[in-house]
């Protein structure tokens, strides 16, 4: 037993509900094995670089694999296929790092390069291609996992497909993902051709997004603090790879570099309540001029295009010590008025959201847990110290649910149990995977308690 | 666990039929918890609490658990099928006790071991057996409901003085051995209050009611405090009670 053992203090990117456990660094197949033996009840969750929001990858009172890439883990790549055998433990920057010189792209990036492999798996991320390429889930073709029971499966689309589909979008509780194997995108350069334009409110943002189809790569930013007429007011962003010729000033042999390097750090304190209506208002204000009032073409780096904010290390501090919630949900097509609706709300409740995201998803995959399904997805961080958001996120969770939409999992950090059983139909279905994947009921986490994912 | 915006998940209160446990559970209550578990020895007395806070908070879940303090033994297994039913706890109260009937010509209460082993055994136990299943947790809250009763205790009430007095004694131990466990013991020291427990009684000087009880807990438990008085004035007064010769402190008590 490890009752003795040190706890440590862990939270999520939000640095809300930090909870006590017991934190091994998983540095190998048999250091997971020993720290799963000497779990308690509490059982084992497995944690990559903590950029999930909420508490997915933390476990009070039980034992946090610590899934870190000291540099050292494997990344083989098979130049014909594209096809990329990576170790979990490896984040999306390390690939973009070793793989865009050699001519090839992840399939799925988050707003963060700062994931790991079994994290995208494991929360089936999802980027700005979603409406043409799927989430993460779509382009892996296996996974290794190591069961509660102490034995390496493999896992495939084909022969294992609800432990597969399981696993993927399964929050870490099927079991510890050790590698995986997915398709990896080609490319001659590592520049975006990216289009700008600005949209005066809701309705005109929804609607120039209608042709979204055009574009590879499509996201808009969206101001939730604008009013009347404005309200919903939005700029849109959307591009794909650039090819040699888009590219002017650049000669061939620098077309492929990549450079992930972060500009400044955030200061470690930071005064809660830093970022308020007022602060956030005049932001977006900035934000939105900033953009041309009519189309502009331009050519960007990776970095500024999927990743502005890992250019500030430590980007979660600005929200001080109380921290800040992700809030993310997907209402399908056809539910717009109760999008438009949402949107009033938050923006008559004044949401200090600085950065919230609207975007357009295409398919869902085949996971019972995956959060992505056609429709319209919305996200947005708010500071966790305002006291009414609780009461307003109630309001809004009723809406998105009586819609048909779900919230993602990854970013959750409120909902109640009833949330998951409504938004997600096919959850009866994925705990009964899951259970005869491990019925010792060793996988858990603060997140699967809260949410009842794991008890049946 | 609380969720990200700090809201408790489960919130349990022992003792439900309490007025100021009732009143504690109204303050802390808010939209977002998704379960309250109310532990009581006669669950028909608590159908009204239930229906309010169904009424009041939608969807929110709440159940009834038969909770005895003098059943010791029963109290283990209490928390863990509270904790099956509806997962971790992160807030407890524990807000049972009783007065018991005032001293007699025989010098005690009829009742007077009863009231003892409620007062303090079953204390001793529960709160033994909550924070067990918190400590396996590395997280959650303890708020025991205490008394001034048993700063100092007086002629008028020796048995609930000093069952108070133990109960109150052992809290702070256990609080102490908590420390750095995640998990945290709240003691609150309400004076007279002014309730169904003490209607037959003439309120004391300091008097309080249960919902200023409730409304000093609910801030203790955010800003962390282990110990608070209500009113606070209370520790400054019981300070000076606690040094007062003999012969002094008799008169002082025979008024209250």
């Amino acid at each position: 037993m490890n009752a003795n053992r040190e706890l440590s203090r862990l939270s999520g990117w939000g640095n809300t509900a930090p909870s006590m456990c017991h934190v091994v660094d998983a540095s190998g197949l048999d250091t997971i094995r020993a720290a799963i033996d000497e779990s308690n009840a509490r059982g084992v969750i497995a944690r990559g670089l903590g950029r999930s929001y909420g508490a997915p990858a933390q476990n009070a009172g039980g034992t946090v694999l610590l899934m870190t890439d000291h540099g050292d883990s494997s990344i083989v790549l098979d130049h014909m296929t594209g096809l990329v055998t990576a170790d979990a433990r490896v984040s999306l920057e390390r690939l973009m790092t070793e793989l865009v010189p050699q001519g090839w792209f992840v399939p799925v990036t988050p707003g963060t390069r700062q994931v790991t492999v079994g994290g995208a798996i494991a929360s089936d991320i999802h980027g700005k291609n979603h409406h043409v390429d799927g989430s993460f889930g779509d382009h892996v073709v296996k996974i290794t996992l190591l069961t509660s029971e102490g034995d390496v499966r493999v896992l495939t689309p084909n022969e294992s497909s609800s432990e597969f589909w399981a696993t993927v979008g399964g929050m870490g509780l099927t079991g510890v993902i050790l590698n995986a194997t997915f398709k990896m995108i080609p490319i001659t350069t590592s520049r975006m051709r990216v289009e700008t334009s600005r949209a005066e409110n809701l309705s005109a943002l929804m609607a120039a997004m209608q042709d979204d189809r055009n574009y590879r790569y499509s996201v808009a930013w969206i101001d939730l603090v604008a009013k009347g007429t404005r309200m919903g007011r939005g700029v849109l962003t959307r591009g794909d790879h650039a090819s040699l010729s888009d590219l002017k000033s650049v000669d061939e042999s620098s077309a492929l570099e990549f450079n992930p390097k972060t500009l400044l750090s955030a200061p470690p304190i930071f005064p809660t309540g830093m970022l308020n209506k007022w602060t956030v208002s005049a932001f977006n204000e900035l934000w939105f001029r900033k953009a041309p009032a009519r189309v502009h073409e331009s050519i960007e780096t990776i970095g500024a295009f999927f990743h502005p904010l890992d250019g500030v290390r430590q980007w979660n501090r600005l929200y001080g010590r109380s921290g800040f919630v992700q809030y993310q949900f997907v209402i399908p097509f056809g539910a717009e008025d109760t999008l438009e609706a949402i949107v009033q709300k938050l923006s008559a409740e004044n949401c200090a959201s600085f950065l919230a995201v609207l975007k357009y998803f295409g398919k869902a995959n085949p996971g019972p847990l995956s959060f992505p399904m056609e429709g319209w997805t919305l996200a947005l961080d708010v500071p966790a110290h305002g006291g009414r958001m609780a009461a307003v996120f109630a309001e809004v969770d009723e809406l998105v649910l009586r819609a048909g939409g779900r919230h993602y999992l990854a970013k959750d950090a409120h909902i109640r149990p009833d949330a998951v059983v409504r938004g997600y139909p096919r959850l009866q279905e994925w705990c009964e995977v899951q259970q005869r994947m491990d019925p010792r009921r060793m996988w858990q986490s603060d997140l699967a308690r809260r949410l009842r994912l794991t008890t049946g | 666990m609380e969720n990200g915006l700090g809201i408790p998940q489960t919130i349990a209160l022992f003792g439900a039929s309490s007025e100021i446990g009732q009143a504690v559970i109204r303050e802390i209550m808010q939209v977002g918890v998704a379960n309250v578990v109310l532990a009581v020895r006669n669950q028909a007395s608590v159908t009204q609490f239930k229906d309010e806070l169904q009424g009041t908070y939608p969807g929110v879940n709440v159940s009834v658990h038969q909770f005895d303090a003098l059943e010791f033994e029963s109290h283990d297994g209490l928390i863990a099928g509270i904790v099956t039913e509806v997962g971790d706890i992160d807030v407890a109260v524990a807000a049972f006790g009783v007065l018991g009937g005032e001293p007699c010509e025989s010098l005690l209460a009829t009742d007077a071991v009863q009231v003892a082993q409620v007062n303090y055994t079953g204390t001793v136990s529960l709160l033994g057996a909550l924070a067990g299943q918190m400590q396996r947790q590395s997280h959650g809250k303890i708020v025991y409901i205490s008394s001034v009763a048993g700063e100092r205790v007086r002629r008028g009430n020796p048995v609930y003085g000093s069952s108070k007095a133990g109960a109150d004694a052992f809290a702070q131990g256990l609080s102490d051995r908590l420390v750095g466990s995640g998990v945290t013991l709240m003691i609150v020291r309400p004076g007279f209050v002014a309730s169904k427990m003490t209607a037959h009684l003439k309120p004391a000087p300091f008097a309080t009611t249960p919902g200023a009880v409730a409304v000093a807990t609910a801030k203790g438990l955010k800003s962390g405090r282990r110990i608070i008085w209500v009113p606070g004035l209370l520790r400054v007064v019981f300070s000076v009670f606690r040094h007062l010769p003999l012969p002094i402190w008799r008169k002082v008590a025979a008024k209250g």
